[in-house]
């Protein structure tokens, strides 16, 4: 639709020279101000990728809520799938035994996300930011973990953990069942995942701290702050979007937590995590369709509370979206 | 991609250069194509084409075109697999030149195509693949997803347990068995001989010999379940030699409680025993276990013949005897022997073509031409050779063939969805606790009538 | 943005000496002890598993991991024919180069748009992308195949008529399950760029094309190359959906290569470990390609002149 310019809109004063830092609700949306050939770029920029996860993502999703309320194995036309209400629901919650260790599992694997790797990966990236010898080195030897395949991952760490032949009880030679004891293998997951996700943050941040103006320590440097403060007061601050990003990346890998349970026993006998369940449940001969799905459906309740901090949070700063 | 100018051109693009395990496939389909057919086939194709309907490409000689042709077969071995792949193919090979007809082998590696089966044979499933016996087959028949092939028997050699392992709900024949293997008790000869133990034939005296063995220093009996399913052979044998094989049936199949007497006393026998099983089994996978009774750590263990391939060199030293009888009145006429074989699926291109394929899997030439290349296994073929084959094979023939009744392991005789979600982590629960057994079996009933509700009985 | 400018101002007064960024520390051996002494305990796994891929299978599981011996370069060669894996890596390369490439298009594209407009909407599809990215793509795995099964597609595309089986399914859905999350890396990037910038640029009379083309691409590059090597990771690395989608064995990527490697019963997992280190080439070696880029970074000196 060729919009005629409507009356100048009144752009919100420019936010620069400190101000109050206030800024202007927009009553007038941007798009409407584009020229048509704009709006067409825009368009296409909006709808494209709206095609896609709409249909491959946000339907087969929708799909999959529905299911869960079904009693389906994936074989044969619509027409068999039994509606069974909230039956799988209870079930899960009442009569199956992965589920509450599952949940506990997650919320562990977040804290402890949360407080190690994530901040070490952070404080790595924050020395790595100097320009330091080596520096290709210690980058390499901490983002190594992020690229190699699952296959990989778990022979490392079978060669590690292995009861019989592990180096851990190899060298200390002890018996610890570090796979097999349900109070200890959590753990030996937390070490493989956090060895991970440190490489993983590091990488993230490294490219945020790149970003950020070295205009603006230079000065902090003059006006006197110490790298600590300079880093406190300033770049912090202004990294703001990275650490939303490096915040919300730490709770999707907690929630979707799954490859290293999953290729160590397939996520059973303490290992249990949601994801992991999910894919018991509708991979291979399995095939607990509806089941399945009703566990997915929890996870992405869950899922979906935290993007409503993450909304809420994104808002505080700029309401109505955009700067 | 534009149409083909030919029909060299539109064959050869049926056949990709680059498909591996096929070098048979191009010269011979190609071969296949130019003997019969080819010449009534081919505009029918080139119209087809153009046509724009989807007939399979490969769908060649299926109008009945007898000898010559092509059926595509699908495989549960990678091509990288060693001996389980090249056996198959030297089978292959010696089908084609029995009969003229070639095949066209899709190897897929073993656990993705177990896991995806479902998702295989609702897409583009070849004429024939490879699949075993049990409730799965029967399941799929039900479906309508692999084709009734009843007319192909009966298959000389073929015996009557074997043809009642490959029919299904509704009387007619689904699954062609090509081998078994059996579970039962493997041990080392020249430790045992060392220490003078002999197998034993009831439980009292295998408990008898497990606590000598303990006092010796060495670990009566191996174990290892981090996957869930090795744990498996232990209960059925435990659950026939306790409660009868009629029984195991009835309760794979659903129909008696986990929560009754008889499966809690198989706990109540198998928790007397774990104190002789080598400890933390939940963190030790089964090839462990092997390297376990290899080093003699272990004195015996309670597993699938194919255990023996671990240690290929040192194979003629062990030996193994059937689990012993517990209760007198059953005995132990009964074991775990899974039955691999092949099923064609619902509409394949080239049914008379697949059925002949079929029928030759099942045939003594098919052990002939496998023996050479290395098979170790049991044919279920009983006109077989079996000369080639291993002592420990031999033996194991004939244990099978002595048996009153076999079973196909706990997940292949039960639903997978209960076998996999269910069975696998309460067994790991039960050897991680085996105190708790009433609430094991109520959990276990609990979560089976959850599942098995859609069953007709 | 409002300590930046002000700061940025302070710098550009007369007479001011920028001091080095990246001063050393007081301490500086201080640091590159505690670093070395990470990366080599970071790296101490993998070289531990590498060096075990160099042994023979019937030696360590006989004597064991912790031990010395058995060692042999043949586990590399052989896997490297068995398992077929010039065929993996070709597939490989067809599903992952346009996947990523094609991730990366439409990610800069929508962010663009979310970061440097503000509409009624706008929220809501950052929300909704972010919240497609949470989902387990196992969740999905039925409903998807369900859905090309169904799906006619010309014969040009696929003689059998439906995505099933296809590279270009795989990278369709690959693209899709990408997009959300680069989306929102990158519309979270975007949003440190400076509104000055283009309002000049709109002032010169630039179309939005070429504000997002030659103003924002440039500026996120640090970031582009980041999620270039996640997403060149992911996508490689990805097996569920190639398991899925694909049926026949030829078409299978790298991923799967590996499990030719493994028998229905016995697994030479030395072997599988060469074999797994040979597949994590091609991840390493983008990585250090690109690693440049998202380490030498960009100054935001663009509203000047």
């Amino acid at each position: 639709m060729a919009a005629a310019a409507p009356a100048p809109t009144t752009s919100s004063p420019p936010t620069t020279g400190g101000g109050d830092g206030r800024r202007r609700r927009r009553k007038v949306s941007d798009l409407s101000k584009l020229k048509a050939r704009d709006k067409v770029v825009v368009g296409l920029f909006l709808g494209i990728p709206l095609l896609f996860v709409l249909t491959l993502v946000v339907f087969p999703a929708l799909a999959s809520v529905l299911l869960s309320f079904t009693r389906w194995n994936g074989i044969g036309g619509l027409g068999t799938i039994e509606w069974i209400g909230g039956k799988n629901y209870s079930d899960i919650v009442s009569i199956y035994p992965p589920f509450w260790p599952a949940i506990q599992n997650n919320v562990v694997m977040l804290v402890f996300l949360f407080t190690i790797p994530t901040v070490l990966g952070i404080y790595l990236a924050v020395l790595l930011d100097k320009e330091l010898r080596f520096t290709w080195f210690y980058q390499t030897a901490f983002f190594m973990p992020v690229v190699l395949s699952l296959a990989l991952v778990g022979f490392i760490w079978q060669l590690i953990y292995s009861r019989d032949q592990g180096l851990i009880n190899g060298v200390l030679g002890t018996t610890i069942d570090w796979y097999g004891d349900p109070s200890v293998n959590f753990y030996a997951v937390l070490v493989a995942t956090g060895w991970r996700h440190t490489g993983y943050i590091m990488l993230i941040y490294l490219a945020g701290l790149k970003g950020v103006d070295p205009a603006l320590r230079e000065a902090a440097l003059v006006d006197g702050c110490t790298e600590r403060q300079t880093f406190f007061r300033v770049v912090l601050p202004v990294m703001r979007p990275i650490n939303i990003i490096v915040l919300v990346i730490t709770v999707i890998e907690s929630l979707r937590a799954f490859d290293i349970v999953w290729v160590i026993n397939k996520g059973r006998n303490g290992l249990e995590l949601i994801a992991a369940l999910v894919t018991q449940n509708v991979v291979g001969e399995a095939s607990r369709i509806g089941f399945g799905s009703a566990l997915s459906t929890i996870m992405l309740i869950i899922s979906t509370v935290f993007v409503i901090i993450y909304l809420r949070v994104v808002m505080r700063d700029e309401p109505g979206g955009a700067r | 991609m534009n149409r083909p100018s030919s029909e060299a051109e539109y064959l050869a693009r049926i056949v990709p250069p680059s498909v591996a395990g096929t070098r048979f496939t191009r010269r011979s389909f190609l071969r296949g194509m130019g003997v019969a057919g080819a010449g009534i086939a081919a505009p029918a194709l080139l119209a087809a084409c153009g046509g724009g309907d989807d007939a399979e490409p490969a769908a060649t000689g299926g109008a009945g075109a007898g000898g010559g042709g092509e059926v595509t077969f699908g495989l549960n071995e990678s091509t990288g697999a060693g001996v389980p792949y090249d056996r198959n193919i030297a089978a292959v090979e010696a089908f084609q030149e029995a009969s003229g007809t070639s095949v066209k082998v899709n190897a897929v590696d073993h656990n993705t195509f177990q896991e995806q089966i479902n998702n295989y044979l609702q897409g583009n499933p070849d004429d024939v693949f490879t699949w075993f016996a049990g409730y799965r087959m029967r399941f799929f028949a039900d479906q309508g997803l692999i084709g009734d092939i009843s007319d192909i028997y009966p298959i000389e050699g073929i015996g009557e347990g074997f043809v009642k392992a490959s029919t299904g709900n509704d009387g007619q024949q689904y699954f062609v068995p090509e081998q078994n293997y059996p579970w039962a008790v493997f041990y080392r000869k020249s430790l045992w001989e060392e220490n003078g133990w002999t197998p034993p034939t009831t439980l009292d005296e295998m408990k008898a010999l497990a606590a000598d063995m303990q006092s010796t220093g060495i670990i009566p009996i191996g174990f290892a379940d981090k996957d869930g399913w090795p744990a498996m052979g232990t209960f059925d044998i435990l659950n026939m030699r306790i409660n009868g094989y009629d029984f195991h049936v009835s309760l794979m199949a659903g129909d008696e409680s986990w929560d009754s007497e008889e499966v809690k006393e198989v706990f109540r026998v198998w928790a007397d025993l774990l104190p002789f099983h080598q400890p933390d089994p939940l963190g030790r996978t089964w090839q462990e276990a092997a390297t376990s009774l290899q080093n003699n750590e272990t004195a015996m263990i309670l597993f699938g013949l194919f255990l023996t391939e671990q240690f290929p060199d040192e194979v003629d030293d062990f030996d193994f005897f059937t689990f012993p009888e517990i209760d007198s009145a059953i005995g132990a006429d009964a074991i775990d022997a899974p039955i691999d074989g092949f099923c064609m699926s619902a509409n394949p291109a080239n049914e008379e073509g697949a059925k002949e394929f079929l029928k030759f899997r099942a045939s003594p030439e098919n052990a002939d031409a496998q023996n050479a290349a290395g098979f170790t296994q049991i044919w279920a073929n009983s006109n077989a050779d079996l000369e080639p084959l291993s002592e420990l094979q031999k033996k194991s023939a004939e244990l099978i063939a002595a048996q009153a009744s076999i079973a196909q392991f706990l997940d292949r005789d039960t639903r997978p969805d209960f076998a996999s979600t269910v069975m696998i982590p309460s067994l790991q629960q039960f050897i991680g606790n085996p105190e708790d057994i009433d609430g094991l079996c109520a959990s276990i009933e609990a979560q089976k009538q959850s599942i098995f509700a859609t069953e007709e009985s | 943005m409002t300590t930046g400018t002000a700061v940025a101002e302070a710098s550009r007064r007369p007479g001011h000496r920028p001091q080095a960024v990246g001063q050393k520390q007081h301490r500086p051996w201080l640091m590159y002890t505690l670093l070395t002494f990470l990366s080599l305990a970071w790296l101490f796994p993998l070289v531990y598993a590498v060096l075990n891929s160099f042994r023979d299978y019937s030696y360590t599981s006989v004597y064991g991991y912790v031990s010395l011996g058995g060692w042999t370069f043949d586990n590399y060669t052989e896997a490297w024919e068995r398992g077929n894996f010039s065929q993996g890596f070709i597939n490989s390369l067809i599903i992952t180069v346009p996947a990523v490439l094609l991730t990366l298009t439409l990610a800069s594209m929508f962010a663009f748009v979310l970061s440097r407009f503000s509409f009624a909407l706008n929220l809501t599809l950052l929300a909704l992308f972010t919240a497609a990215n949470l989902l387990p793509p196992q969740a999905l795995l039925v409903p998807v195949f369900r859905m090309f099964l169904a799906l006619p597609v010309p014969e040009w595309i696929n003689p059998t008529g439906n995505l099933l089986n296809t590279h270009l399914g795989l990278i369709l859905v690959n693209v899709a399950f990408q997009t959300g999350f680069c989306t929102f890396v990158l519309s979270n990037y975007m949003k440190t760029l400076p509104r000055e910038m283009y309002e000049a640029a709109e002032v010169d009379g630039a179309s939005v094309w070429r504000q997002f083309y030659q103003l924002t691409i440039p500026l996120v590059k640090p970031a582009l190359a980041a999620l270039a090597v996640l997403q060149v990771t992911w996508i490689y690395n990805e097996f569920f959906w190639a398991t899925v989608l694909l049926q026949d064995g030829t078409k299978f990527p790298i991923t799967s290569s590996i499990n030719n490697l493994r028998g229905q019963f016995f697994t030479d997992i030395n072997l599988v470990a060469a074999g797994s280190v040979i597949i994590a080439i091609p991840t390493l070696v983008v990585f250090f390609v690109l690693r440049r880029q998202f380490v030498s970074g960009l100054t935001l000196g663009s509203t000047k002149g």
